[in-house]
């Protein structure tokens, strides 16, 4: 093997500069959970390591504008500690709780999390259900990206070279707002998604669902926003009848593989009776916030 | 090859050493640092066997570079007794036989400790979760649970 360089720049621009520089594979460090791995499997042969987490604005909790914004490299065990963000934000922390053991969650993020692109990543839908809108930086500036348009398939995104997540904006929320992340293993702990669904909605003071947002993980390529989930719920008051759509749609949006963790056919019925349930858990937060 | 120079504290104490960029934490912990208590397992982050304290923060150290540790505090399981007094979930793992083989109980060890320095009274619960990423092949882990249960009670006491 070739010299693998090291670098660990305290700044946006110089990481940039290095990423977008590099004549050969670069790759970039953040908690480092999946890149190690793949590493030391000999998955991926980077010439360059780019370490982001000296970089002040890839770490930490901080609110905005009446919002939140977590730098992408910040630890899940950091995002699951923060009461205040954990209070408004539990549909995140079901998804972060869900990466790996605590040990894991020491170090890994929402932002490596997002950037390996796993189709069964837990914190994903948590993250596509909730609006969080991503900064991106580049050679060719910021932009800022909704979590959904970043992956594109197993292991692939929408990010150009050169460009690194750096944090993630969750906008102020409406009163009687709530999310849920639910996801299928069969372990309680420390495996991976057969289907993973998140949900996110907001009633009005009569208790009629105003706003939802519904996704999918493990199901397909990508995780997958579901769009006739969330049509399902809006305007009702998230009965029966409204949760029976929301799995229908659910279900309706699955395309998935079959491997070891399920078949096609499971995957598919799983989704329904996940939405549900992760509805009438966010459904009950939003009552409560 | 790329060598990198590191200086980091181990166990309250400043090391300086010379690592490859491939080489984790673990491997500069035993091979250049020859502090060896920390045992590799998997190599993958499943195990747990390679647990040690980054900044105060329980880690996988199979999942950190070494170079990673430039800078940072460490706590391995040779900081965990002070002389000949062992900590007291060494001695409780000892007497209620919370080890067979041993190669998972360092690690199991310093997690453990997390816990405890945040949680005094886990329940049994809060115990199996916390440590549901230290695989133990030998033990069946309820002699762990209740070693780490024994501990907690002892070290409440003051």
């Amino acid at each position: 093997m070739d010299d693998l360089r090291y670098e660990a720049p305290e700044t946006l621009d110089a990481a940039v500069a290095l990423l977008a520089g590099e004549v050969g594979n670069a790759r970039v460090l953040a908690g480092g959970t999946d890149v190690l791995v793949q590493l030391h499997e000999g998955l991926n042969e980077p010439d360059l390591i780019v370490d982001i987490k000296n970089i002040p604005d890839l770490i930490g909790i901080t609110e905005e504008a009446g919002g939140w914004r977590v730098g992408a490299a910040t630890s899940g065990m950091e995002i699951v500690d923060h009461e205040a963000f954990a209070a408004a934000w539990p549909g995140i922390i079901d998804g972060v709780k869900l990466i790996g053991s605590i040990q894991v969650k020491g170090r890994a993020s929402m932002g490596g999390n997002l950037c390996n692109a796993s189709p069964a990543a837990d914190s994903v839908p948590a993250l596509m259900v909730a609006g969080a809108i991503a900064t991106v930086i580049g050679p060719n500036g910021t932009r800022e990206v909704p979590v959904e348009d970043i992956p594109t398939g197993p292991g692939q995104t929408s990010l150009e070279k050169g460009e690194i997540v750096v944090s993630f904006l969750f906008p102020e929320r409406p009163p009687h707002s709530g999310g849920a992340y639910l996801r299928f293993t069969p372990r309680t702990e420390m495996d991976i998604a057969v289907v993973g669904v998140g949900v996110d909605l907001t009633l009005d003071d009569n208790g009629t669902c105003t706003a939802a947002r519904v996704a999918l993980g493990a199901v397909a390529e990508k995780p997958l926003m579901v769009e006739d989930g969330a049509a399902a719920l809006i305007g009702t008051a998230v009965d029966d009848a409204a949760l029976e759509k929301l799995a229908g749609a659910a279900s309706a949006a699955c395309r998935p593989i079959n491997d070891k963790r399920g078949t096609i056919e499971y995957r598919i019925k799983v989704a329904g009776v996940l939405a549900r349930r992760a509805a009438l858990i966010a459904l009950e937060r939003a009552k409560q916030s | 090859m790329a060598r990198n120079h590191v200086t980091t504290t181990v166990n309250g104490d400043e090391y300086e050493f010379l690592c490859d960029t491939e080489q984790t934490l673990l491997d500069c912990l035993r091979d250049e640092l020859f502090l060896t208590g920390t045992k590799e397992g998997c190599a993958s982050g499943d195990c747990g066997a390679c647990n040690v304290m980054l900044d105060g923060r329980l880690v996988c150290s199979c999942l950190v570079l070494g170079v990673e540790a430039n800078g940072k505090s460490i706590e391995t399981i040779e900081g965990m007794a002070h002389g000949d007094e062992l900590h007291p979930l060494q001695q409780k793992f000892l007497e209620l036989n919370g080890l067979q083989c041993g190669i998972c109980t360092p690690g199991i060890l310093v997690a453990a400790k997390a816990l405890l320095e945040r949680n005094p009274d886990p329940t049994e619960t809060e115990i199996r979760f916390w440590l549901a990423g230290n695989l133990c092949r030998c033990t069946g882990y309820d002699k762990v649970v209740r070693s780490v249960q024994a501990a907690a009670e002892e070290m409440r006491k003051g």
